[in-house]
């Protein structure tokens, strides 16, 4: 092979690898870095080991919310519907928490099964619902449904027309 | 006078469809005399643009007159205002949320193209055309967008409702009423750019020439972008009201990667202009500077954010907006993959050289931008692909941004020092030398002034900043040869550059102290009770009602104390808005040049205790100066006398 172009596909080859080696190293680095939403009922059902970050969310229970008699931790339950899971922060929580609305809550999982928050988030608009926690709803909801159909299966179909529409 | 007011909105609306069938024209009359060689066809570049501008502007005041006269009939007026929001609010509720902002974003885009139009004087008749044509298929697609899914005039009639929603409070802010005109300027003035860029490789004349037009137009939107982010930064700080300034939210990152890529194209437009290199590269900059603008758009419009599914549920928008950016980005790639190849870039360069620098640069931007696009877009395709939801942590955009921006500083500094063509090493190493040595003292001392911890990523970021100004204030000593009267004669390009460059390290500075060395603290406070933080003392004096015009809130008296002497009351507040019944945290903040004391108020908790966050901020206003600095020297450079030579010397 021609020098030069020896030179340059040795060049090229380096260029690759390093690219390559980059990449590899910011997809780690971002698979490192991402918190997966997890609903009350996976919670609930043991699927979340304790410890990891994730998030969490649903509507605030009615009448959940506890607070500590000094400082500013607070206790409320969550819930989509389907189960519930009580999450504990310590600090100030956002203008549109209040009960019966949707937030979504960052920490981890301890081992007597409170969700330990290090943020809580609730979106500047009270009729907004945070994308996660309307789907954790709609998926409990269905959960629930098919449930009902199954100890229906043997009698009349109580459920909505299948097929039918609305 | 009644009756006028009472078919506003169909005026509006009939103005928006004639800028629309303006725009038409704007498209083919040029076009066809391009095709033809016809002079008189192409000349009607201008007068569509005008008149197309004109229509859109109506439409616009209409708008604002339907909010500042309550017509409630106007579905979009009913959801974004109340009677009793400050009039000030009422005409920026114009662009506080979709329809409005869409028509906004139009109107500007007329805007531009007028500014084309007037001040196109030194550029050949046929490029006008061009440019003017393809601008104006941009505003065809956006204006159809915006009356087909997403009109802002459409009627709640025959049941009008008598009251309108209001405008979400967090958008009841000076900060709303600049942001994001300024931020939109900044997007579509790009399409200039990219305009420019398109109609270029149609005429096959990729030259200098081509590069010095495009120049201060793209300066000029990149002007917008710096100054519209960091507006919008600066808002959420002070407005959300837990002093956060930067989030990595998909909405910011939809306006930070235009950014990155345009400031990359700058730098890529000065070498085509000086040395005729890169020149295809603009190009593709060009094209996808815009297309990231539209993409940020589709982003914050389409809904897909807010629920991959929702967007599918009702696509629409989402569908139209990504049609349009499939058109944009595939047509103009299109263009690209046919005529780039003709395209040869004259002239060499060594290794060592400023291109050779330029170019890692230009890499180093492109690789930021497409590192916030990989995080934006992962929840989505993730999302998308049925896998569940998940976030991408700020954390992994700090990991990808510190070191790129260390190596874009070293890059910078040792761009800016170096010659054209051909350099060496030792040269740059000799002229460099002492600024090396200026950073690594300013960096290990800084700290000790300031009396913060010692830490690696304080240190890194001092040292970062510190070479960017030394290496750069070296070289204006050098090129000035010491003497301040010959600052002035280097050329407004050039001391433009040393100013945004020099704003770069101020902003530098400022987050690495904001990020490294803020203190914060929540607690519970009662009348009467003193927290100290840091070297300050916040003493809770009273607690008080404050009526507003569309809101009353509870607030807070505070004196901060340093050294035993009160040196500032903070008033925060708690408000409470009636219209849409919620609550906002109005904080309170003491400026210096040196650090932000920030004080904003959580819950009410039970014997007239409530929750604050107190916060201290060194170097807050740094980061935000920072791109005043950018802003300014692109203005300056906007301004070199290169740029306003008349026709003759311009094709000489």
């Amino acid at each position: 092979m021609h020098p030069q172009r020896k030179k340059r596909l040795r060049l090229i080859l380096f260029l690759v690898i390093a690219v390559g080696v980059a990449v590899g190293l910011a997809m780690y680095s971002l698979s490192q870095n991402i918190n997966l939403f997890q609903t009350p009922t996976q919670i609930a059902n043991g699927e979340v080991p304790p410890g990891r970050t994730i998030r969490a969310g649903g509507l605030v229970v009615e009448g959940s919310v506890v607070r500590d008699a000094e400082g500013l931790g607070v206790t409320f339950r969550v819930t989509d519907g389907q189960s519930e899971v009580p999450i504990h922060y310590e600090g100030i929580l956002p203008d549109l928490f209040r009960e019966g609305q949707g937030i979504v809550a960052l920490g981890q999982l301890d081992t007597s099964g409170t969700f330990e928050a290090s943020e809580v988030l609730a979106k500047h608009d009270e009729n907004y619902m945070p994308p996660e926690v309307q789907d954790a709803l709609e998926k409990a909801h269905l959960d629930g449904k098919a449930k009902m159909e199954d100890a229906n299966s043997s009698g009349t179909d109580t459920s909505y027309g299948k097929g039918a529409g609305y | 006078m009644e009756n006028l007011a009472l078919y506003l909105p169909e005026i509006g609306q009939f103005a928006l469809i004639l800028a629309l069938v303006m725009a038409v024209l704007q498209v083919v009359i040029p076009l066809l005399g391009v095709n033809r060689g016809q002079l008189w066809l192409m000349g009607y570049a201008r007068p569509f643009a005008v008149g197309q501008a004109l229509f859109l502007v109506i439409s616009l005041f209409v708008l604002a007159a339907c909010f500042v006269i309550d017509d409630f009939s106007v579905a979009y007026v009913a959801a974004n205002s109340n009677s009793l929001l400050p009039v000030q609010f009422k005409i920026s509720a114009v662009w506080g949320a979709h329809e409005g902002s869409l028509l906004l974003w139009v109107t500007m885009l007329g805007l531009w193209s007028v500014a084309v139009a007037l001040l196109s004087r030194s550029l050949p008749l046929d490029m006008v055309a061009r440019v003017l044509s393809i601008m104006g298929m941009i505003s065809v697609g956006f204006i159809l967008f915006t009356l087909e899914t997403s009109n802002p005039f459409a009627r709640h009639l025959p049941s009008a409702p008598m009251e309108g929603g209001d405008l979400n409070p967090l958008l009841q802010d000076f900060g709303l009423i600049v942001h994001p005109p300024t931020l939109y300027m900044g997007y579509v003035g790009l399409s200039v750019a990219f305009a420019f860029a398109l109609a270029a490789l149609m005429s096959g004349r990729l030259d200098a020439a081509w590069a010095r037009w495009s120049r201060p137009w793209t300066t000029a939107a990149w002007i917008f972008l710096t100054v519209g982010i960091a507006l919008g930064s600066w808002w959420a700080y002070y407005e959300l009201g837990w002093g956060g300034w930067w989030f990595w939210d998909p909405v910011e990152n939809a306006s930070l990667m235009p950014w990155l890529v345009a400031t990359a194209l700058l730098h890529s437009l000065a070498v085509t202009e000086k040395r005729g290199l890169f020149k295809s590269w603009t190009v593709l900059l060009a094209i996808f500077a815009f297309s990231l603008s539209l993409l940020g758009t589709f982003l914050v419009r389409s809904g897909v954010l807010t629920s991959v599914h929702a967007f599918a549920s009702d696509p629409e928008r989402g569908v139209f907006i990504l049609a349009l950016l499939g058109i944009c980005v595939g047509g103009s790639l299109l263009l690209y993959a046919l005529k780039a190849p003709t395209v040869a870039s004259v002239g060499r360069y060594e290794v060592v050289s400023r291109e050779t620098f330029l170019l890692l640069n230009n890499l180093v931007l492109v690789v930021m931008a497409l590192a916030v696009l990989t995080g934006t877009l992962y929840p989505l395709v993730y999302d998308f692909m049925g896998l569940g939801k998940l976030s991408v942590g700020a954390a992994w955009f700090n990991t990808m941004f510190v070191p790129l921006t260390v190596i874009l500083a070293v890059l910078m500094g040792l761009g800016a020092a170096s010659r054209w063509k051909k350099d060496t090493l030792p040269r740059l190493a000799g002229v460099t030398a002492v600024a090396a040595l200026v950073a690594i003292v300013f960096a290990v001392v800084t700290p000790f002034i300031v009396q913060g911890e010692w830490q690696g990523k304080v240190v890194l970021g001092l040292g970062t900043a510190g070479w960017l100004v030394a290496a750069t204030l070296a070289d204006i000593w050098k090129k000035s040869h010491g003497k301040l009267a010959k600052i002035p004669k280097l050329g407004m390009s050039y001391l433009g550059m040393v100013l945004a460059h020099i704003g770069v390290a101020i902003t530098i500075v400022g987050v690495t102290m904001v990020s490294n060395y803020s203190i914060e603290k929540s607690v519970r406070m009662s009348p009467g009770d003193v927290e100290t933080l840091g070297d300050y003392q916040f003493e809770f004096t009273q607690s008080g009602k404050i009526e507003g015009p569309n809101y009353t809130s509870q607030a807070v008296r505070f004196n901060v104390i340093q050294d035993g002497e009160v040196i500032e009351q903070l008033t925060p507040e708690k408000r409470h808005y009636s219209a849409r019944n919620s609550i906002m945290t109005e904080a309170a903040i003491d400026v210096t040049l040196f650090r932000d004391i920030y004080v904003s108020m959580g819950e009410p908790l039970e014997n007239g205790a409530w929750g604050m966050r107190l916060q201290v901020k060194p170097f807050m206003r740094w980061t935000w100066l920072g791109a005043i600095f950018m802003a300014l020297g692109g203005f300056l450079a906007m301004l070199d006398k290169r740029y306003r030579r008349r026709v003759g010397v311009a094709q000489a």
